[in-house]
């Protein structure tokens, strides 16, 4: 059985979205740069997409900004943000310690060019804390930006609350939405949000497609020069066919929230009540405020990457935040970043589900992953030493 | 292209020689749960300094595992001389290459039996040169993970 519980990477483009979008790589091709007819029958797709993605998030089609993903979003947002900010003498930004890399680097690169950077801890449960961020908040803060929902351990966190407190004292406040927008209700005006990023992949669009939504008002520097595209904001000949899949994509998973969630949601639970019964294994992050299909677990003494291959062998797609799984030689940050042992991170399984997943494949993950915990197990000499009362368990 | 050759999935999946020696002749553990990798080796050994028997157990990623199983099967029946000559190049080429960011887990096997040996003669009381193993302290095999 073929299983695909890796949603949280990427996803499958839908028979609505990959309907919709062929048209403008075939037949209407123009370039919506382009005077004639033909180029405007694209532009008017262009629109059309904007207006609704707008209205997905209730926003103005002109707030909306496509972009080629969640990465560029992010980095046009925090930039933007940041240049604002320094020509009013302002160069402290806060974000958070588990934010993607598309943030967490941003930043880092900015701190590099003299700006002072923050990052807040989130508390044990994955979820970061108003009084917290208020706590952080300076005279001269120019930006506080805070994952929407977090892509490892699926923890959601206080947007209303940070939003409001950001509009209060007139701070802008930006919200790596990629891993909730089309599985979560997002509402820019309700929740003051003044700048958020989605990527079009994550939600049964395209790959390479995104969008920036950035409040009027806000003002955003070019990460990309050129053309005059997206009001001079985003050079590049927009990639039409995507941007009309992605409309599509996040009107249809926004019409069916709902009945998707009241379909994922039992097969998480599910998932999360039979694999705590592998002893000495830890569910990361709080289940309250949580996306309802990411499913986040720790297996004590082993590690994560054996644990992936042997799952991809039974036909499961999952991934971890080994040290081996990242290509970089740290165990996840975001499980760090919750107080994880490194051990004990380097032991983890994220398996993220879609209403594309049926309850059959859940029992076959169920029926698969305990075995191989134990059979991994079988052969650590972390586990022997732990079973043994040699080495203390952590979990 | 895949991760990993053939022949490593292939010792991955069916790694030989996993488990424990209960009398064994000589243990040796190198790694460190924080860098997500230990690996054990135990021999058995004859009079002849022959290694007759050889199990492993590792914690690890794929190719910490198919290594492991790889350097255990280039040594199993060799000489203590012998298996002191295994490289972890050996061991990389006998698995037609890993990535540049697994090389470090072929260290580690070769460490292991070193670690192994050095085990066995200091139980045996047989002299050696304590140059010979200086084994390569956790933190410069470690350098790579930062705890």
């Amino acid at each position: 059985m073929f299983v695909y519980a890796d949603n949280a990477a990427t996803t499958s483009v839908s028979k609505a979205a990959l309907d919709a979008m062929l048209p403008y790589l075939t037949e209407y091709y123009g370039n919506p740069s382009s005077l004639y007819a033909f180029g405007q029958k694209a532009a008017e797709a262009l629109q059309e997409a904007r207006e609704t993605v707008a209205k997905c998030i209730n926003a103005e089609p002109r707030e909306i900004y496509f972009t080629s993903g969640g990465s560029e979003a992010d980095n046009q947002a925090i930039i933007s943000a940041a240049k604002l900010g320094a020509r009013k003498g302002k160069k402290h930004l806060i974000s958070t310690q588990f934010e993607h890399h598309a943030v967490l680097h941003t930043l880092a690169k900015l701190e590099k060019e003299g700006y002072e950077v923050t990052l807040l801890d989130p508390h044990s449960d994955g979820v970061i804390r108003v009084e917290d961020v208020a706590a952080a908040i300076r005279p001269d803060t120019a930006l506080v930006t805070i994952m929407f929902a977090n892509n490892e351990i699926g923890t959601v966190q206080p947007i209303a609350e940070i939003g409001a407190l950001c509009r209060e004292k007139g701070i802008p406040f930006h919200t790596d939405a990629v891993q909730a927008a089309g599985h979560m209700p997002i509402d820019v005006k309700a929740m003051n949000i003044d700048m958020l990023s989605m990527s079009g992949h994550k939600f049964h669009a395209p790959k390479g497609v995104g969008v920036l939504y950035a409040r009027r008002g806000m003002v955003l520097t070019n990460i990309i020069e050129g053309g005059a595209q997206e009001r001079g904001k985003r050079a590049g000949t927009e990639n039409v066919a995507g941007i009309v899949a992605m409309a599509v994509a996040l009107k249809e998973s926004c019409e069916h929230m709902e009945e998707n969630t009241a379909k994922i949601i039992p097969m998480r639970d599910k998932l999360f009540a039979e694999l705590s019964k592998i002893p000495h294994s830890k569910i990361n992050g709080s289940l309250e405020h949580h996306v309802p299909g990411t499913v986040n677990m720790c297996f004590e003494g082993i590690e994560g990457e054996s644990l992936l291959l042997l799952l991809d062998d039974a036909g499961i797609c999952a991934s971890s935040g080994s040290a081996c799984t990242s290509g970089s030689l740290d165990p996840s940050h975001v499980l760090l970043s919750i107080g994880l042992p490194h051990e004990v991170a380097h032991g983890s399984l994220r398996l993220s589900i879609g209403e594309y997943n049926t309850m059959e494949q859940i029992d076959h993950i169920i029926e698969t992953v305990p075995k191989v915990v134990s059979y991994l197990r079988g052969m650590s000499p972390v586990w022997d030493e732990l079973q043994k009362g040699e080495r203390p368990h952590l979990i | 292209m895949a991760l990993y050759s053939e022949k490593v999935m292939d010792h991955f999946r069916n790694p030989r020689n996993v488990g424990q020696i209960d009398d064994a002749d000589g243990i040796g553990e190198v790694g460190n749960a924080k860098c997500g990798d230990i690996m054990r080796m135990y021999i058995k050994v004859d009079d002849d300094q022959v290694i007759t028997d050889i199990k492993f157990n590792t914690f690890g990623c794929g190719s910490a595992i198919a290594t492991s199983s790889m350097a255990t099967e280039m040594i199993k029946g060799k000489t203590i001389d012998q298996a002191l000559e295994l490289s972890n190049k050996a061991v990389v080429e006998a698995l037609d290459g890993l990535p540049t960011h697994k090389i470090h887990c072929s260290v580690l096997a070769e460490q292991a039996v070193r670690a192994a040996v050095k085990d066995y003669y200091d139980r045996k009381g047989i002299a050696y040169n304590p140059e010979d193993f200086r084994e390569m302290d956790d933190e410069e095999l470690h350098e790579h993970c930062g705890v």
